[in-house]
């Protein structure tokens, strides 16, 4: 058993986005960048699966410019056996990626597919769906916990709900919510080792799939800033404001 | 051409989430058509109550008891034709499904859309709300999932147009062991008027029945930070924030939370916001409209009994 996993690129989740001065683009230069925290639970997942014998190789797989070497390294470190580096400097479209995703997992002869359920940049929620539907498979979105038995897989699912419990057979897709795992901290014997450890690098080239995107940004924008209103003094005052300024209470 | 609006069906129920989709796709040129799946008729009585439809496509069938993306997904590409637009909301459900549905129709998707310009123009959130995207989709087909609580709801009206599809859900690849739904007699969070929110200042679950005596009190929701979901004092589908729920309740009181940018993404739009918290330089109280700086601990009991 197999399992590939996909990686983003993307700003650090600590740094505030903002607009760029052209008004068409998020501010990325001089930007602290790291893996995308899904993407790194859905790691630290696959090696967890690993390490208890559901699955016997980990393959990380990104997709992006020449620096998403350091994402995949950064995987290599935590346990993942080898890479893949699609590279292209086209920000490609959620849709795209899947298409990608679909070849090298059939190339890779891969059982199971771990994605962070969204990426933190984009926020679009779908590659994992996306590629489900390409390789018409099932799908586990939105994982907190994961048991693999031989072929059989059975996912716990946070929705708005509460939570529910699916199964079904691989080959699968799961993507990964906050709960499923705590990510580890690599080790430094790890991060030197990490970096003897196998990294195909292919190009995007290689895999047919359009760079272009159906849906253009036309402005990037702050959105309306919220001022910060007053201190009230004591639990009176507050329900007094709530009540005859605001109204929002009766 | 029309748009196709997907109605969010929970354990047979319309969910109040369909009024406001339906709402937001009025910009929308052309008819607005609802459908609505479910293993049972009473999804589809509640929607024939609902203004703003040309018609209803009403799938009734047993095998929809757990609508799972996998069988879905094929419904609503035997319809896609007919349709410019096909909309969900983003909910679990909503998330789930289209962009299952997008990858089958060869097309690309626009995720949380908070504002319909026109036809092919939108404005989408990202970067966990930081930044607005105006976007102008090219492609034939737009598929969207809208934020719903963004908008106001259709009123009450009715639709008498409603064809009933004979549809048989195919074989699926996934099945249902079970679901742990969170039973609360309170408002649902996404659609509340008012919403009462935890965070890691309340230590443990425990000390959150401070805070539901206080939501019983002014008929609130209960809501949660991340990191008292991951703390474990309550259950996940409580949590607001980039990741978890995004509400725009009259009124938000959050009561020791300190207000990280993931959580503010998920309440930043609420029209009114009150932050109770014991540290005068928590993030919360940038946004805040009114803030108290107190112990939660005294602040709580004391709110109860004044209301």
């Amino acid at each position: 058993m197999k399992a590939l996993v996909a990686i983003k690129r993307v700003l650090d989740y600590n740094v505030k986005a903002r607009p760029n001065d052209q008004g068409d683009a998020v501010e990325l230069a001089n930007c602290k960048m790291s893996m995308n925290p899904f993407c790194e639970i859905a790691v630290e997942e696959a090696i967890r699966l690993k390490t208890k014998g559901a699955i016997d190789e980990v393959i990380v797989v990104s997709i992006g410019s020449a620096k998403c070497e350091e994402q995949i390294r950064s995987a290599l470190a935590l346990g993942a056996d080898r890479g893949i580096h699609v590279q292209t400097d086209v920000d490609l479209s959620s849709l795209s990626v899947a298409k990608v995703l679909k070849q090298v997992a059939q190339n890779e002869g891969a059982d199971i597919v771990l994605l962070g359920k969204q990426a933190i940049d984009s926020d679009n929620n779908q590659t994992g769906q996306m590629l489900a539907a390409l390789m018409d498979c099932a799908q586990f979105t939105f994982a907190s916990e994961v048991n693999i038995d031989g072929q059989n897989v059975e996912v716990t699912r946070e929705v708005d709900t509460g939570s529910e419990t699916l199964k079904g057979q691989v080959p699968v897709v799961i993507t990964t919510d906050l709960r499923l795992n705590k990510p580890r901290f690599a080790k430094l014997p790890d991060i030197m080792k990490a970096k003897k450890k196998p990294l195909e690098k292919m190009t995007l080239s290689e895999f047919g799939v359009d760079e272009s995107s159906t849906v253009s940004v036309l402005e990037v924008m702050a959105p309306a800033k919220r001022s910060a209103g007053v201190k009230v003094a004591d639990v009176d005052e507050l329900i007094n404001k709530l009540k005859n300024e605001a109204k929002v209470i009766a | 051409m029309s748009t196709l609006v997907i109605a969010d069906v929970q354990q047979g129920k319309l969910d109040g989430a369909t009024a406001k989709l339906i709402s937001a796709v009025q910009k929308i040129s052309g008819e607005v058509h609802l459908l609505v799946v479910s293993f049972n008729e009473n999804a589809l009585t509640q929607a024939k109550g609902l203004s703003g439809l040309d018609k209803i496509i009403g799938v009734t069938h047993v095998g929809f008891e757990h609508p799972t993306a996998e069988i879905m997904a094929p419904l609503i590409v035997s319809v896609a034709s007919e349709y410019s637009h096909i909309v969900a909301n983003t909910s679990t459900q909503g998330k789930n499904l289209l962009p299952r549905v997008a990858a089958l129709l060869d097309t690309q998707q626009v995720s949380d859309v908070i504002e319909i310009i026109s036809d092919d123009t939108f404005k989408r959130s990202f970067y966990a709300g930081n930044v607005i995207a105006k976007v102008q989709v090219s492609s034939a087909k737009k598929i969207l999932t809208i934020r719903a609580t963004v908008f106001n709801p259709v009123a009450a009206g009715s639709c008498d147009d409603v064809k009933i599809l004979d549809y048989e859900p195919g074989e699926s690849k996934v099945s249902f062991v079970s679901a742990q739904i969170s039973e609360s007699t309170r408002p649902e969070l996404t659609s509340a008027s008012i919403v009462i929110s935890g965070g890691r200042g309340l230590q443990n679950g425990e000390n959150f029945v401070l805070l539901e005596k206080v939501a019983d009190k002014l008929g609130a929701a209960i809501g949660a930070s991340r990191a008292a979901v991951d703390a474990g004092f309550v259950s996940n589908d409580l949590q607001v924030g980039q990741t978890g729920k995004i509400v725009a309740p009259d009124l938000y009181i959050a009561v020791g939370i300190s207000g990280a940018i993931q959580h503010l993404a998920g309440m930043k739009d609420s029209k009114v916001i009150v932050a109770i918290n014991k540290d005068p330089d928590a993030p919360i109280f940038q946004v805040a409209d009114y803030g108290l700086v107190a112990d939660l601990f005294d602040v709580l009991p004391e709110l109860e009994s004044k209301l």
